[in-house]
C-alpha cells in the first residue's frame, strides 16, 4: 500500500506542518510518497527522504506559478496514482487542495484528523466543534483523503531514511481551474482602531478596578508592554470604560501572545472572547476563579497592589 | 487549593444577594463560625442575582413584601449602591388605570410617596416615550436601581472583617446528613462541614439542595426573558448607568430600563417556561451562566412590537441593535411568596429562597433575626416555609400554580381571585351534596370550600334589597349577593356550614397540659370538656396565631385552627412541646360541620336524645353526642354569633351527618351556608378578629382589643412582652367603622374590599404609634345591620366611637364613622344569641 | 445587480463543557441553544452588503430541521431578503457531498450569481461544502476570504494568504467561502426582527437520499487538569512576573 502526502514549502524547505503530515503518514504502515507543487527549494527533496518519503512528485508548469487551489489539486491528482490515502496538512492550502481533489474524485474527505485506525474501511479520529469533541469517521472510498490537524503528531526523521527519488510532473491544467487565482498580494496587516484584536499583549480589567478611576495602573502596564487595554462587560455596562474596549461574547475576541486579566473571574462570556490567547497570566484574589485555573500563569492577590508593583519593577529594570 | 472548615456554627449555602445579606446580618447579630459556600466563583457565582435587572419598585399590594423591599432599599442606600431613577407604571387601558388607583391605596397604606400622573408628566421625563400609547401612569419617585453584586461583596466583607465569616467559593454540595431529625453535616467536594445550622440560600437550586436532606423547598426555576437594545443615542448622550425613569408597561407585562447606552426590555408576557432544578446546566455546561439560558426569540417577538410602540424613537433608533438577549432563570413559588424559615422536616435546616433582588437584604436581616431570637421585626408569616401542606410541595402543584401565576406578575389580580389550576385536590366528604346544591367553591389550602350556594338564589327574592346588591363589577367580582341572603337566613332560621378545611391536631401525653400552657396565652388548665379560645404569641409578644382548643381529657387537647396557617401552627406546637408530649395531626380524620341560628337547637334535637339544653350543654363546652348511630364530638362555639355547634364527625360519616342535618333542618327552613358568611359577614358583625387580617406578628393583644382582665400565672411564650404591652398601652387600636355614604363621583355605589387607607374626613394622612398608616384589614357586608363594615387599626386618639373619618377607595374619599373602638360586636353586643 | 445566496448551518452554541447525546451521535444542546458559526455571520453580513451595493437580493439558505427556521429568521433580521429551508429530518446523516448536492440543486433552480458560505461549519469542520458546490455548478471558488465586493460583474475577494493579504478577482457566477474577521456582523434591530418574523420561508424537500457523513460516533477528549503555574502571592510576585515578561520577550 502506498500513500501520498501533499507537502507545502516555505522559503527554506518543507513546512513543519507538512513534515508532521509525513510523520503521520508513516504511522499508516505504508510506503509514503509526497507531492510538491511549484518551486522545490534546494534540499527539500532530501529533507523529505530523511523523513521517510520514497518518491517526491514535483509538479511544475506555468499553471502553478500563482496559487490556485483547483489547479494544484490537478497536480496532486496526477501524483496520486494508486495511492490508498492522500494526506494534506490542515493548513488553509492543504485543506483547500484536498477538498478540490475530493470534489473531483467524488470521494470522502476528513479534516482535522488526529489519529487513524487502519481497517477494511479506514476509520479516523478527528476534532470537531473546535476540538472540544472528537469524531470517529469512516472513509470507505479510495483514495481516502485526510487533512491532518496541526500538532497531531510531531515531525521527526524516519528511523530508516528513504533513498528518495524526485519524479518531475507537468500535468495539464484546465483553464477553468485557473479562473480563481491570486491577482495581487499586499504584505500589510489589518488595523483596528483600538488595537485590541491585534495587540500582542492585552491587559484586562474587570469590576475589581472599583470605578472609572481604577484603571490607572492597568493602563500603565499595557503602555509599558506596548499592548492594549481590554475590559469585561460589567465595566462597559457601568459606563466606566468605552464599549470598544470590551472583551467577550458581546465585545472583541482577542488572540494575543499574552493576556493579563486583572480582577476578572473568567465568566464564560468573557472567556469566549479571550480563549484564543496563547498565554494567560491571571491576577486574581481567588485562586479558584475560572480565569486562574485555566491560565498558564497566575498571581494570587489584589490587582491594586500587584499591578503597581509590576509597573515599578518594569521601570526599575529599564532604569 | 481552598478547603472548607471542618466545623461551623452555621453553613450558608449560596453567595447571591440572599446568602450574602444573611451572613452579614448573622455576623451583625453576634454569630461567629459562619461558613458560606457557593458552587460558583465570586463575586458572581452564576445564580439569578448575576443577571437581575436590579431595579426596585417599592409598592406592592402585600404589606410583607413592601416592608421587606423598603428595608432592602434602606440597606442598599447605606451600602452606597442605590441610584434613584424614579419609575412609572404606565397604563394603556382604563382597566389598568383603575388598578393604578388601587395601587395608590397600597402606596398610601404603606406610606410610600406616589402619584397618579398624566402622559405629559411621563414624556416630560422620558421624551422618547409615545404619549399617545398611554392613558396615565403611577409615578414613584423613589424607584431606583441597585448593584446587587457589589452589595453582596460589601456585606460579605463586613462579616469577614468582623471575624465571623469564612467564604469559600467553587465548592459543590454533594450531600447533607441528618441525624435524629436534625441537620448534622454538609458534605462537599472539598470536605465535610459539621454544623448546627444550615441555610439553603441558593435560589433556583434550592429544591435540589433541600432534597439532599429529605426536605422540600417548593419552588420552580422559570424563565424571564430580557433583551438589551443599543446603542441608543438618546441614552448615550447622558452619563452614567441610568438617568431616565424606569418604565413598567403594565398592560404588555414588560419593562424598559436604561442601562448605559442600552435599553433593557424584560418580559413577563411569554408562555411560562419552567425548568426542573436538575436540568439547570452546570457552570461548565452553560454558554453564559447557569441561569442565563439561550434566548428563545419566538417567545419574545410579540413584546418587541409592543416595546417599539411605546418607545419608537429610542428602540427604533438607527444603529440600535439587540446586543444581548437571555432567557434568565428566576424562582417562582405556588403562591408567589418567598420560602423562608426552618424546614418542617429537618431541625436546623433553614430556607431563604425565592427572593428577588428587591427584597434580598430585607430578607437577609429578617431571617437572621428569626434564627437569632425566634422572631423578626418584619412579620414573615406569608413567607413561612411551614405554610405548605404536603400536596402543595408536589412538583405537579408547583408547576401548575407557577404556570398560572407567571403571567400575573404584572397582572391585575383581584384580592379574592381564585386559582384555576390544580383544583379539586382536597374534597370534603359532603362534596357531592354541596355540588348538587350548586356550591361555588373557593379554595383554601387545597380544600374546595363552598363560598355560597346557587340553590340559595331563591332567598334573594325573599330578602330583596336587604342583601345589598353591588353595582360595580370590580366590587362584585368573586362575590354574590347570595352570601348576604344566606347570612340573613342563618340569623332568622339556621345555617349549615361545611368547615372540613379546619386543621385539627391533638396534643397528647403526660406533658400535654404543660405544652399547651406554655404555648398559648389563655389558661389551659380548664376542666375536661371546656373550650379555650386563645391567641398564640411569639417571644416578642406578636401574634403567631389565634385558635380554639378543646380539653378532651387530662392529657389530651384538641387544637382547631384555620386551614391557611394550619401547617405553620402545627410546626409551632411541635417546636415548643414540653417533655413527654406529642402532637398528632388528625386533620384528615375529621370533618367539621357548623350548625348555627335560632333554630339550631330544635334541629339538632330532632337527631339526638342527648341533653342539649342550655343547662345540659352550656356555651363554650364540648362533648360527644349521638346522632342516631353516629357519634360526633359537639362543641358549643360560634364564629358567627349564633346559637349552635361545631360537630366533629369522622370523615367517613361526614356525608351522612350533612344529609341528616339538612333533613332535620327542613321544617325550620335551614339552608346550607357558605364561607362568605362564616369568614366575613357573620364574623365582621361580631367584630371577630382573624389571623392574617387583623392579627399578625406586628400587632399585640392590647392593640387588637383582646386583652383579658387577668394574665395567667403560668409562663407562656411572649408573656413578658405581653405584660409590657399591657403596661405601655396601645400604639394603635383596632376599630370597626361603618361606611356612611357609598355613592361615588360617578354615581355608583361602591363597596370596599380591604386594603384601603383610612384618612381624615378631608383626606389627610393618619399615622399610629407604630409609624403605620391605617388601612382596612377586613371589609364586608353586615346584612343584619344594613351596613358595610370596615376594620382598621387607628391611632389611639382617633379610636373613639363617633369619630368621623374617610376611606380612600380607588382614589375617592368615602365618609366613615368609628362604630366600635374595641372588640364590642355591632350585632348582638351582649352575645345573647350565642348564649341562649 | 447581484443576487447573493448565503448558506448557513444550525449548530449547537457550545461555550464550555460539551455534553453528548446518549447515542453518541450528537451534542446535547438543551442548555446552550443553537447558532451559526462566526464565519457564517460574517458571510451573511457580506451578502447583505453586496446585495445592497448592487441592488440585488440576499437570500439565506440552510439545510436542516424545521427548527433551523430560527437561524434563517436571525439572518432575515439582519438584512437578508429571502430564506430557503431544505428541510430534512436528520441533518446529521447529510455529509458534505450530500449538502453540496442539495445546495447546487437550489442554485441551479434560482440562479443566484454569488454563493457565499462559511469557511467551515462550526460543528463538523469539514472544509469542503463550498468547493464541492463549485464543482457541481462548474463555477470558480475562492476560499477563506474576509471581504467580498462585486464591481462590474467581477467578484473581488480578499483574504489572508501566506505572504500577506491576497486579492482574488473572478467573474460571476462564483462561489466564495468566508473567514470571520473582515466585517463586523450586525445584531438585529427591533424592526429587523419584526420584519423577519413575518417573512415567508421557501421550504423545499431534499432532492435525493443522503450518502452519509461517515460518522461512527462522537466522544469527548479526556479532561485537561489545571496546569496553572502560580508565580506567587501579592506584590512580592512582581519580580517573578517581570522575569516571565522578559522571558516571553514582551518586556522591551
Amino acid at each position: 500500500m502506498s500513500v501520498l502526502v501533499f507537502a507545502e514549502t516555505t522559503g527554506g524547505g518543507i513546512a513543519e506542518t507538512s513534515l508532521e503530515t509525513v510523520a503521520f503518514a508513516r504511522g499508516l504502515d505504508a510506503e509514503v510518497d509526497a507531492v510538491v507543487v511549484g518551486e522545490l527549494p534546494h534540499g527539500a527533496a532530501g529533507e523529505l527522504a530523511e523523513h521517510g518519503v520514497r518518491t517526491v512528485h514535483h509538479a511544475t508548469g506555468d499553471a502553478f506559478g500563482a496559487y490556485s487551489g483547483a489547479a494544484w489539486a490537478t497536480a496532486v491528482q496526477a501524483a496520486a496514482g494508486q495511492s490508498r490515502v492522500v494526506l494534506a496538512p490542515g493548513t488553509p492550502r492543504g485543506l483547500e487542495v484536498l477538498a478540490h481533489l475530493a470534489a473531483r474524485l467524488d470521494v470522502a474527505m476528513a479534516a482535522n484528523v488526529v489519529s487513524v485506525v487502519p481497517d477494511d474501511e479506514l476509520v479516523v479520529t478527528r476534532q470537531v466543534l473546535g476540538g472540544s469533541v472528537l469524531e470517529e469517521m469512516q472513509l470507505p472510498d479510495t483514495p481516502a483523503l485526510l487533512a491532518v490537524a496541526g500538532h497531531a503528531v510531531e515531525a521527526a526523521p524516519a528511523p530508516a531514511p528513504a533513498v528518495g527519488t524526485v519524479r518531475e510532473l507537468t500535468p495539464e491544467v484546465a483553464p477553468a481551474d485557473l479562473v480563481a487565482r491570486v491577482v495581487s498580494v499586499e504584505p500589510v496587516e489589518a488595523v483596528d482602531s483600538s488595537g485590541l484584536t491585534t495587540a500582542s499583549v492585552v491587559v484586562g480589567a474587570g469590576r475589581g478596578a472599583g470605578g472609572p478611576d481604577g484603571f490607572g495602573a492597568v493602563s500603565e502596564l499595557a503602555e509599558l508592554l506596548g499592548g492594549a487595554l481590554g475590559v469585561s462587560r460589567v465595566v462597559t455596562s457601568l459606563g466606566w470604560r468605552p464599549h470598544h474596549e470590551q472583551i467577550g461574547q458581546t465585545g472583541s475576541r482577542i488572540s494575543p501572545d499574552l493576556y493579563i486579566p486583572c480582577g476578572i473571574s473568567g465568566a464564560i462570556q468573557h472567556w469566549a472572547g479571550c480563549a484564543s490567547s496563547k498565554t494567560i497570566l491571571a491576577i486574581n484574589t481567588d485562586p479558584e476563579a475560572p480565569m486562574v485555573t485555566k491560565a498558564t500563569y497566575a498571581v494570587i492577590g489584589d490587582m491594586h497592589e500587584i499591578v503597581p508593583a509590576i509597573n515599578e519593577e518594569l521601570r526599575r529594570r529599564r532604569g | 487549593m481552598a478547603t472548607v472548615p471542618a466545623t461551623a456554627r452555621v453553613v450558608v449555602i449560596g453567595a447571591g444577594i440572599v446568602g450574602n445579606s444573611l451572613v452579614h446580618h448573622l455576623a451583625r447579630l453576634g454569630w461567629r463560625d459562619i461558613v458560606q459556600i457557593d458552587k460558583g466563583p465570586l463575586p458572581n457565582p452564576g445564580g439569578s442575582t448575576g443577571h437581575a435587572s436590579n431595579f426596585i419598585f417599592p409598592v406592592d399590594h402585600s404589606r410583607e413584601l413592601t416592608d421587606l423591599t423598603l428595608d432592602s432599599m434602606r440597606q442598599y442606600k447605606e451600602l452606597g449602591v442605590f441610584t434613584e431613577s424614579g419609575g412609572y407604571e404606565v397604563a394603556r387601558t382604563e382597566e389598568r388605570m383603575e388598578e393604578l388607583r388601587r395601587r395608590m391605596s397600597s402606596a398610601k397604606a404603606w406610606g410610600i410617596d406616589a402619584e397618579l400622573v398624566t402622559p405629559d408628566h411621563v414624556v416630560a421625563r422620558i421624551p422618547f416615550l409615545d404619549k399617545d400609547q398611554i392613558l396615565g401612569a403611577f409615578w414613584t419617585p423613589s424607584v431606583g436601581v441597585v448593584d446587587s453584586l457589589r452589595a453582596g461583596t460589601l456585606m460579605r466583607e463586613a462579616a469577614q472583617q468582623a471575624g465571623a465569616l469564612t467564604t469559600v467559593p467553587n465548592v459543590e454540595v454533594v450531600g447533607m446528613d441528618v441525624e435524629r431529625g436534625r441537620i448534622k453535616r454538609v458534605r462537599t467536594d472539598k470536605g465535610d462541614i459539621e454544623a448546627e445550622y444550615v441555610v439553603i440560600a441558593c435560589g433556583v437550586w434550592s429544591p435540589k439542595l433541600a432534597r439532599m436532606a429529605g426536605a422540600a423547598i417548593p419552588l420552580t426555576p422559570a424563565v424571564h426573558q430580557m433583551i438589551s437594545v443599543g446603542p441608543i443615542p438618546q441614552l448615550a448622550e447622558r452619563p452614567g448607568e441610568i438617568s431616565f425613569p424606569i418604565v413598567r408597561d403594565m398592560d404588555t407585562f414588560c419593562y424598559e430600563r436604561q442601562h448605559g447606552a442600552d435599553m433593557e426590555v424584560g418580559s413577563y408576557a411569554h408562555r411560562p417556561i419552567l425548568y426542573d432544578p436538575e436540568d439547570i446546566p452546570t457552570i461548565e455546561q452553560a454558554k453564559l451562566s447557569p441561569t442565563e439560558l439561550p434566548f428563545t426569540a419566538d417567545d419574545f417577538d410579540p413584546q418587541l412590537e409592543q416595546a417599539l410602540e411605546l418607545m419608537p424613537d429610542a428602540l427604533g433608533a438607527d444603529g440600535a441593535e439587540i446586543r444581548y438577549a437571555i432567557n434568565g432563570l428566576l424562582s417562582l413559588t405556588p403562591d408567589g411568596a418567598p420560602i423562608l424559615g426552618e424546614t418542617p422536616e429537618v431541625k436546623g435546616l433553614w430556607s431563604a429562597a425565592a427572593v428577588w433582588v428587591k427584597e434580598g437584604p430585607g430578607v437577609g436581616r429578617a431571617v437572621a433575626e428569626w434564627m437569632t431570637q425566634g422572631w423578626s421585626e418584619i412579620d414573615l408569616a406569608h413567607s413561612d416555609i411551614a405554610r405548605f401542606y404536603p400536596h402543595q410541595r408536589t412538583r405537579q402543584h408547583v408547576r401548575a400554580r407557577t404556570s398560572e401565576s407567571f403571567n400575573k406578575t404584572y397582572g391585575i389580580v383581584h384580592p379574592a381571585e381564585q386559582w384555576a389550576s390544580d383544583r379539586g385536590k382536597r374534597l370534603a366528604p359532603m362534596h357531592a351534596a354541596t355540588s348538587a346544591a350548586g356550591a361555588v367553591y373557593f379554595e383554601t389550602a387545597g380544600w374546595e370550600r363552598p363560598h355560597w350556594y346557587a340553590s340559595n338564589e331563591v332567598l334573594l327574592g325573599e330578602y330583596g334589597d336587604r342583601v345589598v346588591p353591588r353595582e360595580h363589577e370590580w366590587d362584585s367580582r368573586w362575590w354574590s349577593p347570595i352570601i348576604n341572603a344566606e347570612h340573613l337566613a342563618m340569623r332568622e332560621r339556621a345555617g349549615i356550614v361545611d368547615l372540613t378545611a379546619f386543621a385539627i391536631f391533638d396534643v397528647v401525653g403526660p406533658g400535654a397540659l404543660a405544652s399547651v400552657q406554655h404555648i398559648v396565652v389563655a389558661q389551659a388548665d380548664v376542666p375536661e370538656g371546656r373550650l379555650i379560645y386563645t391567641p398564640v404569641l411569639d417571644p416578642n409578644g406578636g401574634f403567631r396565631s389565634d385558635l380554639t382548643i378543646m380539653r378532651l381529657a387530662h392529657d389530651h387537647f384538641r387544637v382547631v385552627t384555620g386551614a391557611a396557617h394550619g401547617m405553620a401552627d402545627l410546626k409551632w406546637f411541635r417546636d415548643n412541646l414540653a417533655d413527654r408530649a406529642a402532637v398528632v395531626d388528625v386533620t384528615s380524620a375529621f370533618t367539621t360541620i357548623g350548625l348555627w341560628g335560632p333554630k339550631a337547637r330544635d334541629i339538632l334535637g330532632r337527631l339526638t336524645d342527648d341533653d342539649i339544653s342550655n343547662a345540659g350543654f352550656p356555651f363554650f363546652t364540648c362533648r360527644p353526642i349521638q346522632l342516631g348511630s353516629v357519634s360526633v364530638l359537639a362543641s358549643r362555639i360560634s364564629y358567627v354569633g349564633e346559637l349552635g355547634w361545631e360537630l366533629y364527625v369522622p370523615m367517613e360519616q361526614g356525608a351522612r351527618v350533612w344529609d341528616l342535618l339538612h333533613e332535620a333542618g327542613e321544617p325550620d327552613g335551614a339552608v346550607p351556608v357558605g364561607i362568605g358568611v362564616y369568614g366575613t359577614t357573620g364574623r365582621i358583625e361580631k367584630g371577630y378578629r382573624a389571623y392574617g387580617f387583623e392579627l399578625d406578628a406586628e400587632r399585640t393583644i392590647v392593640e387588637a382589643g383582646m386583652a383579658r382582665p387577668r394574665v395567667k400565672d403560668a409562663d407562656f411564650i411572649g408573656r413578658a412582652r405581653y405584660l409590657e404591652q399591657r403596661e405601655a398601652g396601645p400604639r394603635s387600636v383596632l376599630c370597626t367603622l361603618t361606611v356612611d355614604d357609598h355613592i361615588s363621583a360617578g354615581g355608583q355605589r361602591r363597596y370596599m374590599l380591604g386594603g384601603e387607607p383610612i384618612r381624615t374626613r378631608d383626606g389627610g394622612p393618619l399615622t399610629d404609634g407604630n409609624g403605620r398608616h391605617p388601612y382596612v384589614t377586613t371589609a364586608g357586608s353586615a346584612p343584619s345591620l344594613g351596613k358595610h363594615l370596615l376594620m382598621a387599626y387607628l391611632p389611639p386618639d382617633e379610636a373613639y366611637v363617633g369619630n368621623q373619618l374617610a376611606v380612600s377607595y380607588m382614589e375617592q374619599l368615602y365618609p366613615v364613622t368609628v362604630a366600635a373602638a374595641d372588640a364590642t360586636p355591632l350585632f348582638d353586643p351582649d352575645n345573647a344569641r350565642m348564649r341562649s | 445587480m447581484t443576487d447573493v445566496l448565503v448558506c448557513i448551518k444550525r449548530v449547537p452554541d457550545v461555550g464550555g463543557e460539551v455534553t453528548l447525546t446518549a447515542d453518541g451521535q450528537g451534542v446535547d444542546a438543551r442548555h446552550v441553544g443553537f447558532t451559526v458559526s462566526e464565519h457564517e455571520n460574517c458571510a451573511v453580513e457580506l451578502a447583505v452588503q453586496v446585495a445592497a451595493a448592487t441592488g440585488g437580493r440576499a437570500t439565506v439558505l440552510t439545510l436542516g430541521p424545521a427548527e433551523a427556521v430560527e437561524q434563517l429568521r436571525s439572518a432575515l433580521a439582519v438584512g437578508c431578503d429571502d430564506a430557503v429551508l431544505i428541510e430534512v429530518c436528520e441533518p446529521g446523516s447529510y455529509g458534505p457531498a450530500d449538502v453540496a448536492r442539495e445546495i447546487a440543486a437550489v442554485v441551479a433552480d434560482r440562479g443566484d450569481e454569488l454563493v457565499l458560505l462559511g469557511n467551515d461549519a462550526a460543528d463538523t469542520g469539514d472544509f469542503q461544502v463550498g468547493i464541492r458546490l463549485a464543482h457541481l455548478l462548474g463555477r470558480p471558488v475562492v476560499n477563506g476570504v474576509r471581504t467580498v465586493a462585486v464591481t462590474d460583474g467581477v467578484l473581488v475577494a480578499r483574504g489572508d494568504g501566506v505572504d500577506g493579504v491576497e486579492t482574488y478577482e473572478l467573474p460571476l457566477p462564483a462561489v466564495a467561502t468566508v473567514l470571520e474577521g473582515g466585517v463586523e456582523p450586525r445584531y438585529p434591530s427591533l424592526k429587523g426582527r419584526m420584519k423577519a418574523k413575518k417573512a415567508p420561508i421557501d421550504t423545499r424537500a431534499p432532492r435525493s437520499a443522503p450518502a452519509g457523513s461517515g460518522r461512527v460516533r462522537l466522544l469527548l477528549p479526556p479532561a485537561q487538569p489545571s496546569t496553572v503555574d502560580v508565580l506567587g502571592e501579592g506584590p512580592q510576585a512582581a519580580a517573578a512576573v517581570v522575569d516571565l515578561l522578559e522571558r516571553m520577550g514582551v518586556a522591551r
